[in-house]
């Protein structure tokens, strides 16, 4: 399972519940699923208001897995870790 | 909080709402100056209605003619595809954004590329709309169609509740923001978005009768304004949506006693000397064949010879079939079609619906701002709709053309006396003046027998003329009342040219009368003449024997003197007396 890096952008506003909950858990799921493969980017679209259009961002927070292809994109808190699991294309065997 | 605000903002500016004009033809007469400034309003309707052309004339006309910025936020339709669809309306949607009066904004959501992983919100959405709000000074919005969250996104608690955020949010920004969705079932939209905008719903609708589509709207609620409340049709054409008010409910339209020549002098001679009133309606009706059109196209024809403009629809002829005809009765009418005075305008009423030819002429009479219209015949729209229906629709034309002081001539054919009935009942009573052309049959002939029905306010004649077309033009004659009835055709002809020679017959025979007496004159003053000359001779002769006795008389005087003297013998006497005698 390796190959690639992960390329994750994680979208957020400024320190909101939702916001300090999602990175709090992708942190823990790529420690956890991904170690040492991965590259996370925090993204506050507070700061950067243009990027929400050109990303075409509609829900916060999101995480858009850029690498490997294909993209996807995972909205809210991240607390549901299998669905940001399969959304990262991760097989888990157990 | 939301009351509070609405009271405080009553408290400024006491009862009216402020609004926000649409620019589009004819809603902000419904909607008594636009949509609610600063709120959300909602336009529903099923697909292919007309919901985004109408929000994006909202922000394009905002654009162009309030110098309002505005952001178009689509849900739908790629920016590329929203300019090609304003494009064919004529607006340059790429200049406006290059100028940084429209900002497009398309939304992609894909459901398959999302995976919903915990509790999330809209700020994305919010962040997104703030930013192109504020960077262009946006005053109005509108999202199209919102709806489309519904189906990226599963959550819909949290949906809903960040819509109703969305909306507050809207309005503590001050924008004007159109809102559109899909119809429901049962509800206005399929997600029940009216819940949330409560402030002004449009309904648009997309109906067919007859194999005929017309397009409606009507204003379901507009919180704190009056508004129409029935179903205006509105259109979509190359200029953009026009709505078509019901006109005025009012009947206090100024009137004028000016007047228009009807084109025929002696037509105007018959309604009382000058013809119509401007801007009153005028019905001709007549059976197939009795020169309604003649009669519409003289009157288009004079009113263009005066320089006034015409518009002419006609439902049943080409304009080319028209200017043939109406140069074969003396009127050139091509001359006023170079100057651009008259227009024409053919369509077969079934092209589409009643309520948008109505729709059409508005536009058109608005451009074009004739004096004179004329709708060559209205008969036609019967197969469009029912009696009442082309009633109504009559009605709110009439009332818009009196309202503008245009004249208006209708013309009506009537198939026979039972449907005549019911064609003309359906406007007789709207109309000012109805003239009426009648097949006269007699004598093996058809003439046609006008009369004046009605003519508001005039003192017409009562009088049936017949009413003749020529190579010259329109006339209309007296008809003869003989003892077997109405005399027109040949039959008046007759009876002229039976006149006429009883004039000729009566004229010798005075005149031979008048030779009689002046013959009479000259014998007499013959006679007289030769009796003078008789009593002068006897005249004559009598002085005559008078000298003659006076003569003798003096002789005779003389000789008895002569003969007293001799008788005396005295020498002295005579010596002296004979120079005296011898003088004498």
């Amino acid at each position: 399972m390796e190959t690639q890096a992960y390329h994750l952008s994680l979208f957020i506003t400024g320190a909101s519940p939702n916001s300090v909950r999602a990175i709090n858990n992708i942190k823990c799921i790529c420690e956890k699923y991904l170690p040492g493969n991965y590259e996370l980017e925090i993204i506050d679209v507070y700061q950067i208001p243009e990027i929400a259009q050109i990303e075409q961002i509609i829900a916060l927070p999101t995480l858009i897995k850029k690498g490997p292809s294909p993209e996807r994109r995972m909205v809210g808190d991240m607390s549901d870790t299998a669905k940001v699991l399969r959304g990262l294309g991760i097989v888990i065997k157990d | 909080m939301t009351k509070k605000r609405s009271e405080t903002s009553q408290a400024a500016h006491f009862s009216t709402l402020q609004k926000s004009p649409t620019g589009i033809n004819g809603l902000d007469e419904i909607t008594k100056g636009g949509l609610p400034l600063g709120r959300p309003t909602l336009i529903c309707g099923s697909a292919g209605c007309g919901k985004t052309l109408m929000s994006i004339e909202y922000i394009v006309r905002g654009a162009l003619q309030f110098n309002e910025p505005g952001v178009f936020m689509a849900f739908e339709e790629k920016p590329e595809e929203l300019a090609l669809n304003v494009a064919s309306l004529g607006f340059d949607l790429d200049q406006l954004m290059a100028d940084k009066m429209v900002k497009v904004d398309y939304v992609h959501i894909e459901r398959s590329e999302i995976e919903e992983t915990g509790e999330y919100d809209l700020d994305g959405l919010f962040i997104r709309l703030g930013y192109a709000i504020d960077s262009i000074g946006a005053k109005r919005v509108v999202l199209d169609t919102i709806e489309n969250l519904f189906s990226g996104l599963t959550n819909e608690s949290i949906l809903r509740a960040e819509l109703r955020r969305l909306f507050q949010w809207l309005k503590d920004k001050g924008v004007t923001a159109i809102i559109t969705g899909e119809r429901g079932d049962s509800t206005l939209t399929r997600q029940g978005l009216e819940e949330y905008v409560s402030d002004c719903v449009i309904l648009l609708d997309h109906r067919i009768s007859n194999q005929i589509s017309t397009r409606l709207l009507r204003v379901v609620k507009y919180r704190g304004s009056m508004h129409g409340t029935n179903e205006y049709p509105f259109l979509i054409d190359d200029e953009g949506i026009s709505v078509l008010p019901v006109t005025s409910l009012q009947l206090n339209i100024d009137v004028s006693t000016e007047t228009i020549s009807s084109g025929i002098p002696s037509l105007d001679r018959m309604l009382g000397g000058d013809g119509f009133f401007k801007g009153s309606s005028v019905l001709v009706s007549g059976t197939a064949g009795t020169g309604k059109t003649s009669i519409a196209a003289s009157f288009a024809h004079s009113t263009c010879l005066d320089g006034k403009k015409c518009l002419y629809f006609a439902f049943e002829e080409s304009p080319m079939q028209i200017l043939r005809n109406m140069l074969s009765v003396g009127m050139d009418m091509s001359k006023h079609l170079k100057s651009g005075l008259l227009e024409f305008h053919a369509s077969r009423p079934t092209m589409y619906g009643l309520e948008m030819h109505l729709v059409a002429m508005h536009k058109k009479i608005k451009r074009f701002k004739p004096e004179v219209v004329i709708l060559d015949p209205i008969t036609n729209l019967i197969t469009v709709g029912s009696v009442s229906e082309v009633k109504a629709m009559l009605i709110r034309l009439v009332d818009f053309l009196q309202n503008e002081r245009i004249t208006v001539m209708f013309t009506a054919l009537a198939l026979n006396n039972t449907l005549n009935e019911q064609t003309d009942e359906g406007i007789s009573s709207l109309v000012d003046a109805w003239l009426l052309i009648r097949d006269i049959e007699f004598n093996g002939e058809r003439n046609r027998g006008m009369y004046v029905m009605k003519s508001r306010g005039m003192g017409h004649s009562n009088q049936v003329r017949e009413f003749i077309i020529t190579s010259k033009g329109l006339d209309l004659v007296d008809v003869y009342l003989g003892p077997d009835g109405v005399l027109t055709g040949s039959a008046r002809q007759a009876h002229i040219l039976r006149e006429q020679t009883g004039i000729a017959l009566h004229g010798q025979a005075v005149s031979r009368k008048d030779r009689e007496i002046s013959r009479k004159r000259k014998l007499l003053e013959s006679k007289i003449a030769s009796l003078q000359t008789e009593f002068e001779s006897v005249e004559e002769e009598l002085n005559k024997v008078y000298l003659e006795e006076e003569l003798k008389n003096q002789i005779l005087e003389t000789t008895r003197l002569e003969m007293l003297e001799k008788r005396r013998g005295v020498e002295g006497n005579n010596k002296q007396k004979s120079p005296g005698s011898k003088k004498k």
